[in-house]
């Protein structure tokens, strides 16, 4: 029961108005979630609000998942921020930039609570 | 009071026609600004106080400003390597003495486009940048492609003010004197709004640029079926919409630096763009975050030559993106001291590189509590640029505008701060030498 995908980050307007109030409920609202189509849900069978669980290459992260009908099949995305960062390559393939998007994931159903941003930040030192 | 004309220091359309309600010192309203923008000068919790610790997961204790600033001066001093990033969010005036602190202490200086748009500087070097303002683009573009950006949501009043809705003097039907093509690996808010959605397939948009300059060129016939997910008939569909146009302009964003290709992707996109040139009047601009990101460039420009990523221990400024850029000095492990100032690195880098910083001193200036500030061990904090300080910022098209102060506050400005760190680090250094 999981799910092959590729995943990107990026802006949202949400994320953009809690950027100074990282310590807030409402940053993680709006940057700790993990985004992809119904039917994708589905094969996962999970519920908007439900967690699950993005692992790549690099780490693996656990956020609530929300729908977003314009994601295409295996296409998930997670806000800009601690939570994708968890998941992220920093390979910079020589020119500075690490890999914030199109990077291969397996996504999970899971029971896991998913970390605040001091919680994911602790974990780094 | 209603202060008018004001400047919004969040995103890099830098709007300037905001107007704000101050009562008793306080910010009590704000018109015409988007949620960000209006989320950004009312403002949130803030340090109270700068803090230092030794000891990263411990708790931090309250120091003086003179405190905190002679720590901070002493740990970059003594530093091999260290790192001086971010920027974005302050005004130029403090960007400059950033450099100048760089030199001092023979870092390296860098900042958020590290993570942003470095790999457009990149691609400019490679092929240059035919772009204007968004002054033209707003009253002469009649063709509007947004590829891998989604201004909805990073720079909501971009299609409002500039690009799609607003009435300029060519285009004086607003939002019917306009074509409007979205090139994206999903349908986002800016795509629901678009004449055209184009879907690329997931780092593909390097092909999908390379089909459409060869259709531009007349060599449809090299073109397979399908390229980056989208049919040949559809390519060149939207070619002819591209060549048509009287007045084209190509808003890029992270979905061409960040994706497989990276700056190599500007590198054909700005390729695109001269080609079309032959058609009609093309230009292409990147989409820059923050609201001075452009400042920086620009400073640093003037200040070393370079954009970013500017290493000065060998006494010059030395420029070498792959290597003298954050995250591949955090992964080589070359850090030993990080100094983090308006831009979180904390919050915007893989957990990787942060864990570097995690082995190493790091000083966080920043008016509010962000992820860096988990990974510090002295936190300084300083006036909100642009609400509280007033100061010079560039548009993402490159135009320098002054930020109003709309408030007073007692916390030093990023500047004052940096100016005392430069004192005392010349103090020591030639006390040492
Ligand atoms: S679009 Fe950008 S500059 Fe304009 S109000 Fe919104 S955040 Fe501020």
């Amino acid at each position: 029961m999981d799910l092959k995908a590729t995943f990107i980050s990026g802006r949202t307007v949400d994320q953009g108005c809690n950027l100074e109030n990282k310590t807030s409920k409402a940053y993680f609202d709006a940057a700790g979630y993990c985004e992809m189509n119904s039917a994708d849900a589905g094969k996962l069978c999970v519920e908007p609000g439900n967690n699950v669980k993005v692992t790549t290459d690099f780490g693996s992260v656990v956020v609530p998942l929300k729908i977003c009908e314009g994601n295409p099949d295996g296409l998930i995305f997670i806000p800009m921020g601690p939570w994708a960062n968890a998941v992220v390559d920093p390979n910079t393939c020589g020119c500075g930039m690490p890999g914030f998007k199109g990077i291969p994931a397996v996504v999970t159903p899971t029971g896991e609570t998913a970390p605040t941003m001091q919680q994911l930040m602790a974990r780094l030192k | 009071m209603i202060i008018k004309d004001v400047l919004c220091p969040f995103c890099g359309c830098l709007c300037d026609d905001l107007a704000v309600k101050v009562e008793n010192n306080k910010v009590v309203d704000i018109m015409h600004a988007c949620k960000i923008g209006e989320s950004k000068i009312r403002g949130h919790d803030r340090i109270k106080a700068p803090m230092m610790r030794d000891n990263k997961n411990s708790e931090f204790r309250e120091v003086s400003y003179d405190e905190a600033i002679n720590e901070s001066a002493r740990i970059l001093a003594n530093s091999r390597r260290p790192l001086l990033y971010g920027w974005a969010s302050g005004l130029c005036e403090m960007m400059k003495k950033g450099v100048l602190l760089t030199e001092e202490v023979g870092g390296i200086i860098d900042n958020t486009a590290s993570v942003c748009h470095g790999p457009s500087a990149l691609g400019v070097h490679e092929k240059g940048l035919p772009t204007g303002t968004l002054g033209q683009f707003a009253n002469r573009a009649d063709v509007v492609v947004f590829w891998g950006c989604n201004p909805v949501h990073a720079h909501p009043r971009h299609m409002g003010r500039y690009s799609v809705f607003n009435k300029g003097f060519f285009t004086n039907k607003g939002r019917r004197s306009r074509k409007v093509v979205v090139f994206d690996v999903r349908k986002t808010d800016t795509a629901n709004l678009a004449d055209e959605y184009v879907q690329v397939n997931p780092g593909e948009d390097y092909m999908v640029l390379s089909a459409l300059r060869a259709i531009v060129a007349g060599r449809v016939d090299v073109v397979p079926d399908t390229v980056g997910g989208i049919s040949r008939e559809k390519l060149v569909e939207v070619a002819e919409t591209l060549k048509g146009a009287k007045f084209g302009i190509v808003y890029f964003g992270m979905g061409l630096t960040q994706s497989r290709g990276k700056y190599k992707n500007i590198d054909n996109a700005v390729s695109l763009v001269t080609e079309l040139n032959a058609h009609g009047k093309h230009s292409i601009i990147p989409m820059r975050g923050h609201y001075n990101v452009t400042g920086f460039g620009n400073v640093c420009a003037w200040e070393t030559g370079f954009v970013n990523a500017v290493d000065m221990s060998r006494g010059y400024p030395y420029y070498n993106p792959g290597e003298t850029c954050s995250n591949d000095l955090l992964m080589r492990e070359e850090i030993d001291a990080a100094f983090i100032i308006a831009g979180d690195a904390g919050a915007h880098f893989p957990a990787q590189s942060i864990a570097r910083m995690g082995k190493v001193p790091v000083i966080n200036i920043d008016p509010f509590h962000s992820a860096t500030t988990e990974m510090a061990n002295i936190v300084i904090p300083t006036k909100v640029s642009g609400v509280e300080l007033e100061g010079t910022a560039y548009r993402m098209d490159g135009v320098s505008l002054r930020m109003r102060k709309l408030v007073d506050v007692d916390f030093p400005s990023d500047e004052e701060v940096l100016d005392k760190i430069i004192a005392k680090v010349r103090e020591i250094k030639g006390a040492s030498s």
